[in-house]
């Protein structure tokens, strides 16, 4: 069993947990994920390493709560124990000899790119940071971001907080007046990344992206996290997560994704009925 | 009683049981043991031996049944295979043993996989399965990866010799395809979990949610860990699709994929948190022991009606006889000469049709099976919206690419340097089942650990 120590809620919907795992915290490295359950019934969800502290043995994780099992999630308390939690999976993101680099986040992809861009820095790589949310509320890990980040943008849709616009114009501005990286490291909503991969290969900047398709097991066995990257079929999770932005279909991701919609929701309703039902009592 | 003919095995009613997953075949009582176990000619020369991957002494523990000794016989199957249990129920017998049966010259073969299965069920049933002591553990470490057949064979073969093994499983559930493969109503949970119980017992420790690979290399599992040896027993890897268009449209599934969300996620209990695809015409593609599995649990689960689509005849379908008979009294249909050409699209991203081309029988391929050929302008769209595509895979990457010096061919397979020992291109590292050579039986898989895990206590004793 796998023990909350720290649970701390980010934004309305998002919140992170650091979660005791000395044997996954032993090899984790940015960009590499851990699939957990929080009980005996629970289904097998992905979710990428935010941070890890080996001496410790912890992995943090930072979730948004979008269906029924992060709800759940969400629901633990520290000293709560998970069911399951296996990892490290997926390979780590490159970092080698990469001398400038922009990171982009979006939303609660930033948990995920924020330890890549951590990384970087402290190999002496420059990072340029962009990070962007629909409001101001939805904000999180800007200063965490800010101490690693030579240059650093925060963008939000309704110009609440930072400048008002998305990524891809922050991206563009930089590229335009004169910064040259050696990499596009993006990683966010899907439509986020397709947008990024679109601008930099105007550009021809090498542009990784993180994939988070369906996932069952994560190692490799059931094929539900393949994806069409270059006309070919690939795997997110033993050749992934992270690929070539320019060659990933994401259309083709985006419909994937949305294969259990209906029955997320008709979970979710379930739990909050449950939830009412519990409260009259 | 036709002497002629095996005793029956009784099943569930079919129009019953292709709405649950309880067990199908019910396993004979000890009246039907006893006149199966009598038509045993108890062969001198033992021919039904020679076509056990493990080599259970047959018409030994027949004898034993024959009197009514029944935990005297299943004794006697155990000095050679510790789960007869699962062998009896998923090994394909009319290939293996029940094929060389003197019987099966004139009229049926003996039953040789239900006498075993009811010897072990025998046995499971009066609590006297479970090892009699814990073998003196003589302190050597061996390191298992994976728990599925092969695996927990050779961990337990290592055990009963005094080993201290450590069986790695990623995950969260031991038992590999025997958990999330095959289904409940062919091999019960139970007699899984109950068969990793007695391996515990024997001082077999399994650590699940543990990647090898990943969570920790086989290198460092050998130089910081102090495991002596090594048996790679991973199994089956990523799913094999057939690159036509319109695979990665919505409600298109890997075999693997959709029966791990049945059997080992439980995605047709109400209290399991997995989704599965409410389908109603379901088409899986291939003729193996996978795709009557996936077949039957696609009806279970709800589909109005599930086709089989297989590009040869019945006579070439790999699956064992009992799950295509199965699968047909349960009412999946078969369409055999068959082949798919593309996924149709809805308009919405999801499974519309499958589109197929009729095909006919040529020439011999290079294994010796008649190639099939497709017959022009015979396509037809088959009423579809989720398509299982159960063709096979390639063996789990994650290992032969975090070890160095040890060799895959070309299809991704763990090169042996030596067959009969099982032994890698590496010294100290040993493999079988699946991972060395691609999608097989439960029982070869089984063999191989055996082997491995006889040579294994060869190369342990010789490097002390």
């Amino acid at each position: 069993m796998y023990k909350i120590l720290r649970k701390q809620r980010l934004n309305p919907t998002v919140t992170l947990m650091e979660i005791e795992a000395p044997q996954v915290a032993k090899k984790a490295e940015p960009g590499q994920f851990i699939i957990l359950r929080t009980d005996e019934n629970g289904e097998r969800i992905p979710l990428t390493i935010a941070d890890f502290d080996r001496e410790k043995g912890t992995i943090t994780i930072i979730f948004q709560i979008v269906g029924e099992t992060t709800t759940e999630l969400d629901e633990m308390e520290v000293g709560q124990e998970l069911h399951d939690f296996a990892g490290p999976l997926g390979t780590p993101t490159h970092t080698e000899g990469l001398r400038k680099v922009a990171v982009i986040g979006g939303g609660v992809g930033c948990a995920i790119a924020f330890p890549v861009a951590k990384k970087l820095s402290e190999q002496g790589t420059e990072v340029h940071s962009i990070v962007g949310f629909r409001n101001k509320d939805l904000v999180i890990l800007e200063d965490e971001f800010r101490a690693v980040s030579k240059v650093m943008r925060v963008m939000t849709d309704d110009g609440s907080h930072g400048t008002k616009g998305l990524v891809t114009d922050a991206l563009k501005e930089l590229i335009e007046s004169g910064e040259q990286y050696d990499e596009v490291i993006a990683i966010g909503p899907i439509i986020m990344m397709k947008f990024v991969s679109q601008l930099t290969k105007q550009y021809n900047i090498k542009t990784v992206v993180s994939m988070n398709p369906i996932m069952i097991d994560g190692t490799g066995m059931c094929g539900g996290c393949r994806l069409i990257v270059g006309g070919e079929t690939k795997f997110a999770c033993v050749d992934g997560p992270d690929f070539d932005g320019h060659l990933v279909d994401f259309d083709g991701l985006m419909k994937r994704n949305g294969m259990y919609r209906e029955f997320e929701q008709h979970k979710r309703d379930e739990h909050c009925r449950l939830m009412q039902k519990g409260g009259e009592q | 009683m036709d002497e002629w003919k095996k005793v029956p095995m009784p099943v569930a009613d079919p129009n019953v049981r292709n709405k649950n997953f309880e067990e199908v075949a019910q396993g004979y009582t000890e009246e039907q043991a006893l006149a199966e176990a009598s038509r045993c000619f108890t062969c001198k020369h033992r021919p039904c031996v020679k076509g056990c991957p493990v080599g259970v002494p047959i018409p030994e523990f027949i004898a034993k049944m024959k009197v009514g000794d029944f935990e005297g016989a299943a004794e006697k199957i155990r000095e050679m295979n510790l789960m007869p249990a699962i062998c009896g129920r998923v090994c394909p017998q009319e290939k293996q043993c029940e094929s060389l049966c003197v019987r099966g010259r004139q009229g049926e073969a003996v039953s040789i996989g239900r006498l075993e299965r009811f010897a072990a069920d025998y046995m499971r049933a009066h609590h006297t399965d479970a090892p009699k002591e814990k073998p003196e553990t003589n302190g050597i470490k061996v390191a298992v990866v994976g728990s599925g057949p092969a695996g927990l064979t050779c961990a337990g073969e290592l055990a009963r010799k005094g080993y201290e093994v450590t069986v790695f499983e990623a995950l969260h559930k031991a038992g590999g395809v025997l958990e999330y493969g095959i289904p409940e109503f062919r091999l019960p949970k139970e007699i899984v979990d109950n068969e990793i119980h007695n391996l515990e017992l024997l001082g077999v420790t399994v650590k699940t949610n543990y990647i090898v690979g990943k969570t920790a290399t086989i290198d460092e599992l050998m130089a910081e860990e102090g495991f002596k040896a090594v048996f790679i027993g991973s199994g089956a890897g990523l799913p094999n699709f057939m690159n036509i268009p319109g695979e990665e449209l919505n409600g298109v599934y890997s075999a693997n994929e959709f029966l791990t969300r049945i059997n080992l996620m439980k995605a047709y209990k109400k209290e399991s948190a997995t989704p599965i695809m409410q389908a109603k015409h379901v088409s899986v593609i291939g003729g193996g022991n996978v795709a009557m599995d996936a077949a039957r649990c696609a009806l279970r689960i709800g589909a109005e009606s599930v086709s089989i689509v297989y590009r040869r005849t019945e006579k070439e379908l790999p699956a064992r006889l009992e799950e295509i008979e199965h699968a047909k009294e349960e009412g999946v249909q078969f369409c055999l000469l068959t082949n798919p050409v593309s996924i149709e699209d809805d308009g919405n991203g999801w499974v519309g049709g499958l589109k197929c081309v009729k095909m006919e029988l040529g020439e011999p391929d290079a294994t010796g099976r008649a190639r099939p050929v497709p017959i022009p302008g015979s396509e037809f769209i088959l009423d579809t919206d989720c398509v299982v595509m159960a063709i096979g895979n390639s063996p789990n990457p994650l290992i032969s690419r975090t070890t160095e010096g040890l060799q895959v061919n070309k299809h991704g397979c763990l090169v042996l340097r030596d067959t009969e020992t099982w032994i890698t291109t590496r010294d100290g590292i040993y493999a079988g089942g699946d991972a060395v050579t691609g999608a097989a039986t439960v029982i070869l898989a089984m063999g191989a650990g055996k082997a491995a895990a006889a040579s294994i206590d060869t190369y342990l004793q010789e490097n002390k």
